[in-house]
């Protein structure tokens, strides 16, 4: 097993989020805005989406060198799994479930002559006979026949939450029952009825899953989302992409939001002197453009790494490396927009008169700051880490554009669109890989933003008294 | 008085989220030319009544109403763009706060001919000429300069007078006022009903006043009707109303008030002085120019000298902006100040860090707003714990959890208050909240910052209840900063009466309050309303 940087992060996190819920866990006071989240539908649909993203992106994470190695290559179990994928690359352009490349060429027919005309893929529906007839009721049988696996999976998953929610509730009732006996008024104790956000969950998992394993099963004989310039499956590199987008959302926001909190916290509650440094520092920061600091740091990378070549055999090395700096710069750049929200905010807050009760009563100011201070700009926290998780996944599709963003070797929905691009002028135009990072990246967004909103009517007691 | 100006029959209102009604069947009719009192507590459904009048209600209220009359006319029947007809023009309404009523950005004269020229077809000039008119009818002083000030150049009381100018403006036959006189001092009260009065007997218009004050509204009215949860329990003439209250509800309010008289009964026996303070600044320095030079200070507390004697009230009297909360703060540290203070022998000028913070277990504060003075997020257990973790950190969680129970049920509140958030309480349970925080670390002395002036009548007399209360088991001494002598009379057993950061008069609070020296005094004395009762 290999443990890229990016990945040791991302275990971290992951670590970090585990031991948080556990000590949340028996606090009163945290269950129930946990219980509102629980009952919101759109809440735990997008949570659906959202976790079914970050699984696939957990799966992308894990890497190692296969056992069988010949070029010195870092797989994930990702790639592991979709091996026909990664390894089915066809020459050039081809269309979403195509049987014939995108563009004419001289092919040599069996009898040795030339003709000029469409060849077929090397992959892409090899195993039929005559493309012309058999290519949609092939795709729909195939389709259909992934459906039925995946609604198959979903009806055995449910049978078996069904059988565990009967037999706890039977050995409740068992316990409870005695105790029950002589006494009036106390019923044995019912299932509880589905709530709706239960049956909303069930209905996205019914859409999800089946959905999915048709897209495993098809993508075995075609290309689902076409291919790309150089042949590459775009459903695997869409795919692929997921875990670059999450690290750029998840590890920037993490490296900015300590900066961010710390020191807009602090501007705001001391003022004088600390506040004049801090806000030094942002301004001049901010006046900076945030592109020439990111091309500087990522050419320092380059240089760095062409340096000591022996560190940095391998080409996913090299593209976590730079991945890396690149959640690190643009971490760096942007947490001053959240440092003047939170300083504004502190400005305020630190007026308020709890916070001077708190000072009557002798509390150190160290701790007001982490009591009262803190709890109270959480939720701006969290509003702008969502925009910016979204912002920042767009801004690298941007960065790719210039040649600063994720290496080129590495996938990412960025690389797909700026690769896409020039081909929006092709007649007849190529459509699919701008339409598939754009549907993954829509659906990674719209889930977190949406996702937010419930979280942060949750949290916030005021709000939560009120409905 | 065969024709009401204003009949409303069978009105009730209610909320699509909250499943109560808010107002509850209720009927009643205005005369012309009459003052009309609607009483109640807050929350009781009194300003919902005037709005769906008017059907200003917000868009989640559901109404309804057999009918509601405006000189023979059915208002239900009418549209949304005749209704716009009649705001203003035939039915004027005057806000609780002028501040936030009043747009910041235009000047007070445009303000004013907006509604003029909104409701009358009249050329420029004439327009001008009727804003100055009833700028002068309001008595602004100086109308004619003032005309072209900004809201926030004038004080309270003259945003009050504005803000009645252009309810005046669309020269309606009914002015709604909905507490107009809450956000203002006693003697600016005074002068702002006096004027209504005046001004509703030179234009005969009829007067609905909306209050929570009983003795206010028993010096104005000619009828008064009392609203509780939704319902009019009482209505009646003034005279009868409060000679003989029928309703329990009403003799509970009217028993509530506190009395003047109350000031009598105070022990005058002399005890050991707690709290010296001599000379005592608070001055703000004002800046000017680019290296912020100080160019002169605000004397926001100027040179005050006073005493507070163990397990004694001393109260502190002055209208807003006199420095006595500034005051109040400044003692705790909270406002930078200079001067001597000696609380229980030990010196608190010039004491930091550390020292200071040990001495805070000495005065606590509780302050004027319930609502902003305790942090939304953090549990009532972990509110009043606060200041046991801060200053005995040696206590353990076990021992803390039973102190808060005590303390709760010091201050007469549930024991399971403490797993719950600020915002699940009332107004009046949240400042118990805020003493049993206070009381946590066994004050000498609390300084008691408008406790009660944002509560409700009878609320405020449970809470003075219940300082009084714990002032006799636990022998603490308060420094109850007012604004109402009322209240003052209750609790006080000295009194130092505050103007422009000094205090002009100090003394037994029988003293003070029956026979005043200084002039101010006697003006703040006359402007409380009090209880008219004809014998």
């Amino acid at each position: 097993m290999v443990v890229l940087w990016t990945d040791a992060l991302i275990y971290l996190l992951i670590v970090v989020m585990l031991t948080l819920g556990l000590y949340l866990r028996g606090k009163e006071h945290i269950q129930r805005p946990l219980q509102q989240i629980s009952r919101s539908k759109i809440g735990m649909v997008s949570l659906v989406v959202l976790v079914f993203f970050v699984l696939i992106g957990l799966l992308d994470s894990v890497h190692f060198k296969p056992a069988n190695d010949k070029k010195n290559e870092i797989i994930s179990l990702l790639d592991d799994w979709a091996t026909p994928l990664r390894e089915h690359g066809e020459k050039t352009y081809s269309a979403p479930f195509a049987t014939t490349l995108y563009s004419k060429e001289m092919i040599m027919l069996a009898d040795g002559s030339m003709q000029w005309g469409y060849p077929r893929l090397e992959f892409g529906g090899r195993h039929l006979d005559d493309p012309e007839t058999q290519r949609i009721p092939d795709i729909l049988q195939k389709g259909l026949y992934g459906l039925a696996q995946g609604l198959g999976l979903m009806g055995l998953f449910m049978l078996l939450c069904y059988a565990v929610r009967q037999t706890y509730y039977e050995r409740l009732n068992f316990i409870v029952r005695p105790e029950c006996e002589g006494r009036e008024g106390i019923e044995a104790q019912d299932p509880e009825p589905i709530s709706p956000s239960t049956k909303a969950v069930w209905l996205v998992l019914f859409i999800i899953v089946p959905l999915a394993t048709a897209l495993i099963h098809l993508s075995a004989y075609y290309h689902v989302f076409g291919t790309d310039k150089v042949g590459e499956d775009v459903f695997y590199q869409a795919v692929k992409s997921i875990r670059t987008g999450l690290v750029i959302g998840t590890l920037t926001t993490l490296i900015m939001l300590p900066m961010a909190i710390i020191f807009g916290i602090l501007a705001g509650f001391f003022r004088g002197w600390v506040d004049d440094i801090i806000q030094y520092i942002y301004t001049t920061l901010n006046s900076i453009p945030g592109v020439l600091l990111i091309a500087a740091s990522i050419l320092m990378v380059q240089v760095y790494m062409a340096n000591h070549e022996a560190d940095f055999t391998s080409v996913i090395v090299r593209a976590d490396m730079r991945l890396l700096f690149l959640c690190m710069i643009l971490g760096v750049t942007s947490w001053t927009g959240l440092c003047r929200l939170l300083r504004a905010e502190t400005l305020k807050l630190r007026e308020m008169e709890y916070v001077q009760a708190a000072q009557a009563l002798g509390v150190k100011q160290d701790t007001i700051l982490v009591r009262h201070i803190l709890p109270n700009v959480m939720h701006i926290v969290l509003i702008s880490v969502v925009l910016d998780f979204s912002s920042l996944v767009l801004a690298e599709a941007v960065l790719s554009y210039i040649n600063i963003g994720v290496d080129p070797t590495s996938y990412s929905w960025g690389n797909m669109i700026n690769g896409a691009r020039l081909e929006m002028a092709r007649e007849p135009i190529v459509w699919w890989s701008l339409t598939a990072a754009f549907v993954f990246m829509f659906a990674l967004v719209l889930a977190a933003n949406l996702f937010a909103d419930v979280v942060q009517d949750a949290f916030d007691p005021r709000r939560s008294g009120n409905e | 008085m065969n024709n009401p100006l204003l009949t409303v029959e069978h009105l009730s209102v209610a909320f699509n989220h909250k499943q109560q009604t808010v107002v509850d069947n209720i009927s009643f009719e205005i005369h012309a030319g009459e003052t009309f009192a609607l009483v109640g507590e807050s929350g009781s459904g009194k300003s919902i009544t005037a709005l769906s009048v008017l059907r200003l209600l917000p868009n989640n209220a559901r109404f309804n109403a057999d009918a509601i009359t405006l000189k023979g006319d059915d208002l239900l029947k009418r549209s949304e763009l005749e209704l716009c007809k009649i705001r203003g023009r035939c039915i004027g309404f005057i806000f609780q706060d002028p501040m936030s009523s009043l747009n910041p950005v235009m000047t007070i004269g445009s303000q004013i001919e907006e509604v003029i020229k909104l409701h009358f077809d009249l050329p420029r000039d004439e327009v001008q000429q009727r804003a100055l008119e009833l700028l002068q009818q309001v008595e602004l002083p100086e109308a004619q300069q003032r005309i072209k000030d900004y809201p926030h150049q004038l004080s309270g009381g003259q945003r009050q007078r504005v803000m009645i100018a252009i309810a005046l403006a669309g020269k309606p036959d009914l002015l709604i006022a909905d507490e107009p006189t809450t956000s203002l001092d006693v003697t600016i009260q005074a002068q702002i009903l006096a004027l209504l009065k005046n001004i509703q007997q030179q234009t005969g218009m009829a007067l609905w006043l909306i209050s929570h004050d009983l003795a206010l509204v028993s010096s104005i009215a000619d009828r008064v009707a009392v609203m509780q949860q939704g319902k009019i329990v009482e209505i009646g003439a003034t005279a009868e109303f409060f000679n003989q209250p029928k309703h329990p509800y009403t003799r509970k309010l009217l028993n509530a008030l506190p009395s003047m008289q109350s000031c009598l009964a105070h022990s005058t026996e002399e005890k050991p002085p707690l709290l010296q303070v001599s000379d005592f600044y608070c001055h703000y320095p004002i800046r000017k120019g680019i290296f912020k030079r100080i160019v002169d200070y605000v004397r926001a507390v100027d040179g005050v000298s006073f005493d507070i004697q163990q397990g004694k009230t001393l109260a502190l009297v002055g209208e807003s902006g006199c420095g006595k909360t500034t005051l109040g703060k400044s003692l705790l540290n909270l406002i930078p100040g200079s001067g001597r203070v000696v609380i229980n022998g030990v010196e608190l000028n010039g004491l930091t860090g550390e020292a200071l913070r040990q001495q805070r277990a000495n005065i606590q504060i509780v302050f004027q707003d319930p609502f902003s003075s305790m942090n939304p997020r953090m549990l009532v257990g972990d509110i009043i714990a606060e200041g046991i973790r801060a200053l005995h950190p040696e206590v353990s969680a076990d021992q803390r959890k039973d102190r808060v129970r005590q303390l709760l049920q010091q201050v007469d509140l549930p024991e399971d208050s403490a797993l719950r958030y600020p915002h699940e309480f009332s107004g009046g349970q949240r400042q118990r909240i805020c003493i049993a925080r206070a009381l946590a670390v066994d004050p000498k002395l609390i300084v008691c910052d408008e406790p009660t002036s944002a509560l409700d009548v009878s609320v405020q007399a449970q809470i003075i209840q219940l300082l009084k209360t714990l002032q006799r088991e636990k022998g603490v001494s308060y420094l109850f900063i007012t604004h109402d002598l009322a209240v003052v009379a209750e609790i006080a057993d000295d009194v130092a009466v505050m103007y422009q950061g000094k205090i002009i008069e100090q003394g037994g609070v029988a003293e003070v309050l029956t026979q005043p020296k200084q002039a101010y005094t006697q003006k703040l004395l006359a402007a409380v309303p009090v209880l008219k009762v004809d014998k």
